[in-house]
């Protein structure tokens, strides 16, 4: 079963605004072919001031579809139909506690179909703009044609750029296999072969591009390096702090930085958006890639366990 | 009033006998079964006597031809690879559509690597096409792969037949019984299956448990190298608690195999006349002439499965829309689709799947719980209007698709 927040439940059990809106003069049409999920919103505005008098929904659709749409439209109730066009997907997943990253398409439908129904009242016609792909990241919710256009336009090589342009990769890496196909896959539409870095690649010297790598990627020096790092956590610690956690440098070991993070959010679901959260940070401020890695406070601990 | 667990084609409870058989391998028979010491030593005569009940289960001739494996999916995976392994002249394999993604999901990896797969269509009733099996058949082939049960619809495939189809042109028959293993009667010594793949938690025996069948004098490759466990075939420190649990499992699956023909497929029967007479716009999917006994598919149209069980779920049913493996995926199921069942309904696809340890009163629960969801949801869905779907749903809701 998926991971729902409270809210979402709650939203699914006894949606606000199911079935059209009365008087309606707006109505917004929109599915995901990918989920199978169809919304159709339909709006009340009252033409003087463009105010949302009243909004309802009609969902084909899974648990969190039906949530997201009841929740669109307590959003959006009362406001104008500009002020409405501001509600990004992500304010539609936070007002519900946030959604599984599988499901975040389904607060992406309850927007597009928002703009399809200003779009309609307006009398212009909407289209859609975001294409959709198969979920590659789970960590990140990072879809295949998000990551196919992000190395077109920028002509990635790596699994790791694909890190720093997209977040995708940067956590767990168990899209690693994921990402290295479809690198291939692009890199041959332009006659360039994939080659991978990293432990098991094909060996260095003899290959042209991984030796012009590492001149650019250069290290920065120790001391640069660890008052960067030290710099980045201290920065995130007085939110951590204020939740009655905490998020200390332990240890620094190549590109691996071991902390121990503490508080309200160990052991839950965000304790790892946090790492994710703050590796992001260091590898955006570090410019290369590093892994953040949990331990716990006995560093004696750290050495020796193995095997 | 309990929950009521409709969910066995996931998975099974572990049953009370079985429990009761694994415990003392997890104390005082701790001993490694490879050990000359009299620790090791009952621990040895223990694999020994599961290795039998399975045997008697499978209808096997030898007891050798039982290998243990850590689950249904590694028994996929060993038998097709070592098929491509020992023959390496062939390239091509022959499966089908509706296959569980262990044997699906690998073939698509196979054909990355150069081999060509051949997947075998299916009916809108989920059935295979013989004549076009054959026309595949030819020395180039590996090994074809066809499951004996689907998990999703509960369809029975001709396995015996088509393994003697196999067999004719030289080619070797693999099937993942995963699903039938404990619930038709089975007897591989009169059939040309060379090799079969069961798992243990799908027979009330615990997860982490599966065998691979190798019918003696198939050649065969093993996937893990190392110990001589398995006779060299499957090396690594037998998972001793699950083998004897799993052994004890084949044992209850024998005495209860009348059991599960006649009073768990009437369970399942009157579930299903129930439902379709209370519930407008729904129907089964497969073949129903010829499909597992405790298996109901139905596709209730016009609204989403997870919806489904979620608002199922909520008064204490446990069922499942495609199968469990596959919930992580926001595609509607591969296997409806193959069957042709438009999206509409194929994304209201319900399985509801019983074991011995149902009731008729639980029916009749569900029976009386369903309708009522499946109304709740229609009210929110766009294709449907009042009492009924929109005119022409098609028509009346054709929303801009991303
Ligand atoms: C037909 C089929 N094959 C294979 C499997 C996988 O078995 P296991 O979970 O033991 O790997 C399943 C289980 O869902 C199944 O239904
Ligand atoms: S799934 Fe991409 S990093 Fe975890």
């Amino acid at each position: 079963m998926w991971d729902y927040s409270e809210k979402v439940k709650e939203h699914f059990y006894n949606p606000k605004n199911a079935g059209a809106a009365e008087n309606a003069n707006a109505t917004g049409e929109v599915g995901s072919l990918s989920c199978g999920d169809a919304l159709r919103l339909t709006l009340k505005v009252d033409p003087d001031s463009e105010v949302i008098l009243d909004a309802g929904f009609q969902t084909f659709g899974c648990g969190s579809a039906i949530a997201s749409s009841s929740a669109l439209t307590e959003i959006i109730k009362g406001m104008t139909l500009d002020q409405a066009l501001e509600v990004s997907n992500q304010d539609i997943a936070d007002f519900l506690d946030g959604l599984p990253p599988e499901k975040m398409h389904c607060s992406v439908m309850g927007r597009e179909a928002l703009q399809a129904a200003v779009a309609d009242y307006r009398g212009e016609v909407w289209s859609d703009d975001h294409e959709e792909g198969a979920l590659v990241c789970k960590c990140f919710a990072i879809d295949e044609v998000m990551i196919e256009d992000t190395i077109r336009a920028n002509n990635l090589t790596s699994v790791e750029e694909v890190t720093n342009y997209t977040k995708a990769g940067g956590g767990c890496s168990a899209c690693h296999e994921g990402i290295e196909n479809i690198l291939s896959r692009v890199m041959a539409e332009s006659g360039e072969e994939f080659v991978a870095g990293g432990v098991g690649s094909a060996v260095a010297a003899s290959s042209p591009a991984a030796a012009s790598a590492p001149a650019e990627a250069a290290p920065k020096t120790d001391i640069k390096r660890i008052s960067t790092i030290m710099r980045v956590l201290e920065a995130v610690r007085p939110r951590l702090q204020a939740d009655g956690g905490d998020c200390e440098l332990m240890d620094i070991d190549g590109n691996t930085i071991y902390v121990n993070l503490t508080g309200a959010c160990m052991g839950c679901q965000m304790a790892s958006m946090t790492l994710g959260g703050i590796q992001q940070q260091l590898i955006e401020e570090l410019g290369e890639f590093v892994r953040l890695v949990q331990v716990e406070k006995k560093a004696d601990q750290l050495v020796g366990i193995g095997g | 009033m309990s929950d009521i667990y409709l969910d066995n084609n996931a998975t099974t409870m572990v049953s009370p006998e079985v429990l009761e058989e694994m415990l003392p391998f997890f104390s005082e028979q701790f001993g490694n079964p490879s050990s000359l010491h009299s620790f090791g030593n009952k621990v040895g005569f223990a694999l020994k006597k599961a290795r039998q009940q399975v045997q008697a289960l499978l209808g096997a001739e030898h007891d050798s031809e039982i290998i243990f494996t850590s689950c249904g999916t590694e028994s996929d995976s060993t038998a097709i690879l070592s098929a491509l392994k020992a023959q390496p002249e062939r390239k091509e394999i022959i499966t089908t559509v509706v296959e569980h993604p262990a044997v699906l999901t690998l073939c698509e990896y196979l054909e990355t690597e150069g081999y060509t797969v051949h997947k075998l269509e299916v009916d809108s009733k989920g059935r295979l096409d013989l004549d076009q099996y054959a026309s595949l058949l030819s020395d180039r082939v590996a090994v074809v792969s066809v499951m004996w049960a689907n998990n999703e619809s509960g369809t029975i495939f001709p396995v015996e037949k088509m393994a003697d189809m196999a067999n004719e042109a030289g080619v070797m028959f693999h099937t993942d019984a995963v699903q039938a293993v404990g619930k038709l009667p089975i007897n591989l010594q009169q059939s040309n299956i060379h090799m079969l793949s069961l798992s243990g938690h799908k027979l009330h025996a615990p997860k982490g448990i599966g065998v691979l069948y190798l019918k003696r004098g198939t050649r065969f490759r093993p996937l893990l190298r190392g110990g001589h466990q398995e006779r060299g075939r499957r090396a690594g420190t037998e998972n001793a608690a699950a083998v004897v649990g799993l052994g004890k499992a084949c044992e209850l699956a024998m005495q209860h195999m009348e059991f599960e023909n006649t009073t768990v497929k009437a369970m399942r029967d009157r579930l299903e006349e129930g439902i379709l007479a209370a519930v407008p716009y729904s129907f089964p999917t497969g073949d129903t002439d010829n499909r597992l006994p405790n298996t109901a598919s139905i596709a209730f149209e016009y609204i989403e499965g997870e919806a489904i069980l979620l608002l199922m779920n909520k008064v204490g049913i446990a069922a499942s829309s495609g199968s469990a493996c596959t919930s992580g995926s926001l595609e509607p199921s591969h296997v409806m689709r193959a069957m042709g069942i438009p999206y509409t309904a194929a994304h209201g696809t319900v399985r509801f799947s019983f074991s011995r340890y149902n009731t008729m009163e639980e029916v009749e629960r569900v029976i009386a719980e369903v309708p009522e969801i499946v109304a709740k949801l229609r009210k929110l869905s766009p294709y449907w209007d009042g009492n009924g779907p929109a005119e022409d749903p098609e028509q009346a809701f054709a929303p801009v698709y991303a």
